[in-house]
């Protein structure tokens, strides 16, 4: 239990350091996702095919093997970072926006089919149907698996303790390396972090989930 | 291809969609040739990289990888299904003094990163890295499986189980010959989906030192030299890829032929591997 007071000030910065990377890596992933989305369901097959290969190549790749390819590849092709929080981002907001991605297109198959009829019969073009009509509805109803994406991110964030990111993984690394003896309650501080940010999340998503069910 | 977001296009739209999908490919080409470029400018394309391939060893070394991570995840599997079984049977007893303390047990398991597990089994418990690996993937899994099949009881008719136990079962005889059959067969999309999410997962492996694929991949740019990295790379991770892409293609296949054969069809597969109900 010492060792976890002792060393607060560590944890704290690696807790900071995950809220970073999957906050920014989140809204990257949210946006790159939605867009895919709407490449996905857009008029031009170009668009469709290239979203539709993204997906499905990013959804089967571990994780691992994007980040060893962020960090790890990439430096030696030329393709050097300041900081590796830098490469940590880029693998998982790439990895998290497929997942975003299939996640916003079932919601816009959810929307009923009457909804983007009326929207065209009233005269309005793909890009309004999709924008003013259609995206708005199927956001609301995929809030709560979006939630649940995020919360894998925030668990997901873990593997940049590997790659040289001293967030709270990495720093559970290190402390258990320095403290031998301590490593149960070392091991405990960090999961009671992860906790910190992924219970109430599932919280927020389980309530969402309720009040959306509801008011459909 | 016609679709209800937007009009049958006409010889007008056809026309500005070619020319932007001309254009989409001629961008998306691009970058990739200018990728190439940069690649090849690095010596990538040199042929005597390429060439390590002609090495036995080379492919020895990535046959065990692909061995470790497949044995891995067999064994993670094999355990955690039933396991997940047990647990989801548990979680749904009767009894609140079993069902709550499970609950949270599965709440626990659910919000920690399976990496953190992997090395909490390997450093509290001083086991083998094939052994933290196993131990991580099947307590995460497992409690997965419990939810995902959890879904599929409450996704069935009240009647299955009012039935069951009209005729005289106990409620026990009732969850394992009525319901937990239908609910498998129901959820058996999502369980193999979340098959692949734990083939993916052997890939965390890399960071407790299992000898898994990735691993075999550090290994040998290590002993080989950094420049044989990117081909032996790149083949490597094509190789996961397939694995799991195959896998998941098989989740497809399941989800298409069991609407049509199981009762009521089966529950589409949910993304990320979470049931979303």
């Amino acid at each position: 239990m010492d060792v976890i007071i002792e060393n607060l000030p560590q944890y704290w910065d690696g807790f900071l350091r995950t809220l970073f990377l999957s906050v920014v890596s989140g809204i990257i992933a949210l946006i790159v996702g939605t867009v895919l989305a709407a490449a996905r369901v857009s008029p031009v097959a170009a668009l469709r095919g290239f979203s539709m290969v993204y997906v499905e190549i990013v959804r089967n790749t571990p994780l691992t093997i994007a980040f060893f390819f962020a960090a790890v590849v990439l430096p030696r092709l030329g393709i050097t970072f300041q900081q590796f929080e830098v490469a940590a981002i880029i693998a998982l907001s790439a990895y998290t926006s497929a997942f975003i991605a299939e996640a916003v297109r079932s919601g816009v198959n959810s929307v009923p089919v009457g909804q983007a009829e009326a929207a065209r019969s009233i005269g309005m073009k793909f890009s309004q149907v999709l924008t003013l009509i259609i995206l708005p509805q199927a956001l609301r109803t995929v809030i709560p698996p979006l939630i649940n994406i995020l919360i894998a991110l925030v668990k997901n964030s873990s593997v940049a303790g590997a790659f040289y990111v001293l967030e709270l993984f990495g720093y559970g690394k290190q402390l258990a390396n320095a403290n031998g003896d301590a490593v149960v309650w070392v091991l405990v501080g960090i999961a009671f972090f992860y906790l910190l940010i992924t219970v109430p999340l599932g919280f927020l998503a389980n309530f969402v989930e309720r009040k959306v069910a509801i008011a459909r | 291809m016609s679709s209800v977001l937007y009009d049958v296009p006409g010889p007008k739209a056809r026309r500005i969609s070619l020319i932007g999908s001309i254009i989409g490919v001629i961008v998306i080409g691009g970058l990739l040739v200018l990728a190439v470029m940069t690649l090849a400018q690095q010596g990538i394309f040199d042929p005597k990289r390429w060439a390590v391939f002609q090495i036995p060893d080379v492919w020895v070394l990535i046959g065990n990888g692909i061995g470790a991570t497949l044995a891995a995840a067999a064994v993670a599997a094999v355990i955690a299904f039933p396991l997940g079984l047990l647990v989801c049977l548990l979680r749904i007893s009767d009894n609140a003094w079993v069902r709550m303390p499970i609950r949270v047990v599965l709440e626990f398991l659910r919000g920690m990163p399976v990496v953190l597990m992997m090395l909490f089994v390997l450093l509290v418990f001083a086991t083998s890295s094939f052994v933290a690996v196993v131990a991580g993937l099947v307590l995460y899994n497992s409690a997965i499986f419990a939810e995902i099949i959890r879904a599929g009881i409450q996704s069935l008719p009240k009647g299955q189980r009012e039935a069951g136990l009209a005729i005289g079962l106990t409620s026990f005889q009732s969850r394992l010959t009525i319901e937990l059959p239908q609910a498998i067969r129901r959820m058996l999309p999502s369980l193999v989906a979340q098959l692949v999410v734990l083939l993916k997962d052997t890939s965390l492996g890399y960071i407790v030192a299992y000898g898994e694929l990735l691993r075999a991949v550090q290994v040998m740019a290590d002993f080989l030299g950094p420049q044989y990295l990117f081909p032996v790379f790149f083949v490597a991770a094509a190789i996961y890829i397939a694995i799991d892409l195959a896998v998941s293609r098989l989740a497809i296949w399941l989800e298409r032929r069991g609407s049509k054969r199981a009762a009521g069809g089966v529950a589409h597969v949910p993304v990320a591997g979470i049931p979303t109900k």
